[in-house]
């Protein structure tokens, strides 16, 4: 369970989040939906404890982020940003079992190098494993990433849009793998997306956001309406269904 | 019916990818170090022995041999703090284009001995020289880094450009402090201090060198227990909170380390500015592995190695000993330049 209490966040005059009172429960993938500068992202790192709240407490798993021990934390939750770039150059295997660090502290053991390969095996990167990460594609890149998060093997995986930058094909794929990393391995993933008609496609939960606050939340049946989605993006949104589930159409 | 879509995408980009470049060969560990250790065992022998004329058991004999032996000692410090200073440095600051100077070290130095000589006229420098100067003013270094450091790196607004742009804008105001203090010096006072300001391992005392010794190994020690640390803390704030790591802790202790290693060097032969940064360069391209395990190891194994040859070459080769790091900076200023034009400010 992840609970949010009262956090709100400002750069200078200007709040950028909250206050927000939310309570996201264990198992299954939670979308975080909203316009730009809806305060998704913030939201998500001040979760991820990689940004500290002005007011307010989160805990996740029962640990306050803000009080907790860092390396306690770094086994019960793990996040990725949007942004990763690295001095170091590394293979693809290197990094994925930096994501064992919190358990190992750098000497792995064979329960962590079975722990690399099964992240390696479910993102389908085992033949991957040797090539340094400058020499993937953008796809291929954002895969090895999420398997480094996966191998720290922790319940809450948060994920600030994983879909960035990746084409159709690519975006299914990673969003098929997450539906897995859910269902089969019980992680409870919250991701942030773009597409509203990802999140109503893969999520169990979608959290939609505007101007720093939650607006609505609630499964992707009761939020993919037009009144809510107009609503929350501000723009006029149609819902059609499709394949039996919701799809917002807003393109003109 | 995602399934079977991803399968066909992984797939397909990875045959697409396979044959477009092969991996590329990596030269095992052992090699570079063992020719490193090998030019290091060299370079030293032929200082101890190279072109010493006084018969081979006379009392002459052994104390040039004493006088090379201390010479070696001092190398061996020197390198190993820019070598392992600079590498951690880079580390800790995630970028590999910077040198410890950029805090502003060299210019504290410079400023420190100029005040010296204005103030106390020339004789200062002779009768001040000695273990509680040396000692003192490493001490006013590490001090100067410290407070600077966590009063920059602790709280909430820790940035560690803003931290670095302070020790550029420090450096240049003590910089132009010492010039000032240079431009009223007279002639001969200016000339004596000038042979300060370049680092000169010949004139360096003996009395010094355990200690830097020690603080070497526990500075040292301290960084190896923190291998596996160091290689999260390179990937960054984010990717090292993530994995449990206390980052502002970690980078700041690391800086103090490295203020440490810099000044000891500093205080013993003088400020070097690029000699670090090329041997840490060296070591990034000799090792395929960015692990600290093998990186710091290698990198004071080099920085011997390239010292020691260049003290030899050029003292007992070319007869040219006061203008070691003056060469050194040259050919060190031309690598980062060669460096920079080459990978772009990444």
């Amino acid at each position: 369970m992840i609970t949010l209490t009262d956090v709100s966040k400002s750069y200078g005059a200007t709040r950028a989040l909250g206050p927000v009172d939310l309570q996201i429960p264990r198992g299954g993938i939670t979308a975080l939906v909203g316009p730009n500068g809806a305060g998704k992202s913030t939201m998500l790192t001040i979760v991820g404890r990689l940004l500290g709240a002005d007011t307010g407490r989160v805990e996740v798993g029962g640990l306050d982020v803000a009080r907790s021990r860092s390396r306690d934390l770094a086994k019960v939750l793990s996040i990725l940003r949007q942004e990763n770039h690295f001095v170091t150059r590394l293979t693809v295997r290197q990094l994925v079992s930096t994501g064992r660090f919190p358990h190992s502290q750098g000497r792995l053991s064979t329960h962590d190098v079975a722990q690399v390969d099964a992240a390696l095996e479910f993102l389908d990167l085992m033949t991957l494993g040797d090539r340094f990460l400058d020499e993937l594609s953008g796809g291929q890149r954002q895969r090895a990433y999420v398997a480094m998060v996966l191998a720290q093997d922790t319940d809450y995986v948060l994920l600030d849009e994983p879909l960035n930058n990746l084409d159709m094909a690519h975006a299914v794929a990673m969003m098929g793998h997450l539906r897995r990393a859910a269902d089969e391995l019980g992680r409870t993933v919250v991701i942030v997306v773009h597409d509203v008609n990802f999140a109503a496609a893969y999520a169990d939960r979608i959290v939609a956001m505007s101007d720093g606050t939650i607006s609505h939340v609630g499964t992707p049946a009761e939020i993919m309406t037009p009144e809510i989605l107009s609503e929350v993006f501000a723009t006029p949104v149609d819902v059609l269904q499709h394949d039996g589930r919701p799809l917002a159409v807003y393109y003109r | 019916m995602a399934e079977t879509v991803s399968e066909g995408v992984a797939a397909h980009t990875d045959t697409a990818t396979d044959t477009s470049r092969p991996t590329p060969r990596r030269v095992p560990t052992w090699v570079p170090a063992a020719v490193a250790g090998a030019l290091t065992l060299l370079f030293a022998a032929g200082i101890l022995l190279w072109d010493n004329r006084l018969p081979v058991g006379s009392a002459g004999h052994r104390t040039i041999v004493q006088m090379r032996l201390v010479s070696i000692g001092t190398i061996v410090v020197v390198a190993f703090c820019q070598g392992v200073g600079t590498l951690a440095f880079h580390t800790a600051t995630a970028n590999r284009i910077l040198t410890p100077s950029i805090l502003g070290f060299d210019a504290l130095y410079r400023v420190i001995q100029t005040a010296l000589v204005f103030f106390l006229g020339a004789g200062a420098l002779a009768a001040t020289d000695g273990l509680g100067k040396v000692a003192l003013q490493s001490l006013l270094m590490v001090l100067v880094a410290t407070l600077l450091y966590g009063w920059l790196f602790s709280g909430r607004k820790a940035n560690l450009h803003v931290l670095l742009l302070v020790g550029v804008v420090l450096g240049m105001g003590f910089g132009s402090l010492s010039t000032f203090m240079q431009r009223l010096l007279t002639p001969s006072e200016f000339d004596i201090l000038s042979a300060r300001l370049f680092g000169n391992i010949s004139v360096s005392n003996v009395a010094y060198l355990p200690w830097a010794f020690g603080v070497c190994l526990v500075v040292g020690l301290v960084l190896w227990r923190r291998r596996h640390v160091l290689d999260v803390l390179a990937l960054g704030r984010e990717t090292s909170t993530n994995l449990g790591v206390r980052y502002q802790r970690e980078v700041l202790l690391v800086l103090v380390l490295v203020a440490v290693l810099i000044s000891v060097s500093t205080s013993l032969v003088g400020p070097m500015t690029f000699f670090g940064f090329v041997v840490a360069t060296l070591t990034y391209q000799v090792l395929a592995s960015n692990e600290h395990s093998r990186m710091l190891p290698m990198v004071a194994l080099l920085a011997t190695a390239v010292l020691l040859g260049a003290y030899f070459v050029l003292r007992h080769v070319f007869y040219a000993g006061g203008m070691i790091s003056v060469i050194i900076e040259l050919v060190g200023g031309l690598v980062f330049l060669v460096h920079l034009l080459r990978k772009g400010l990444r």
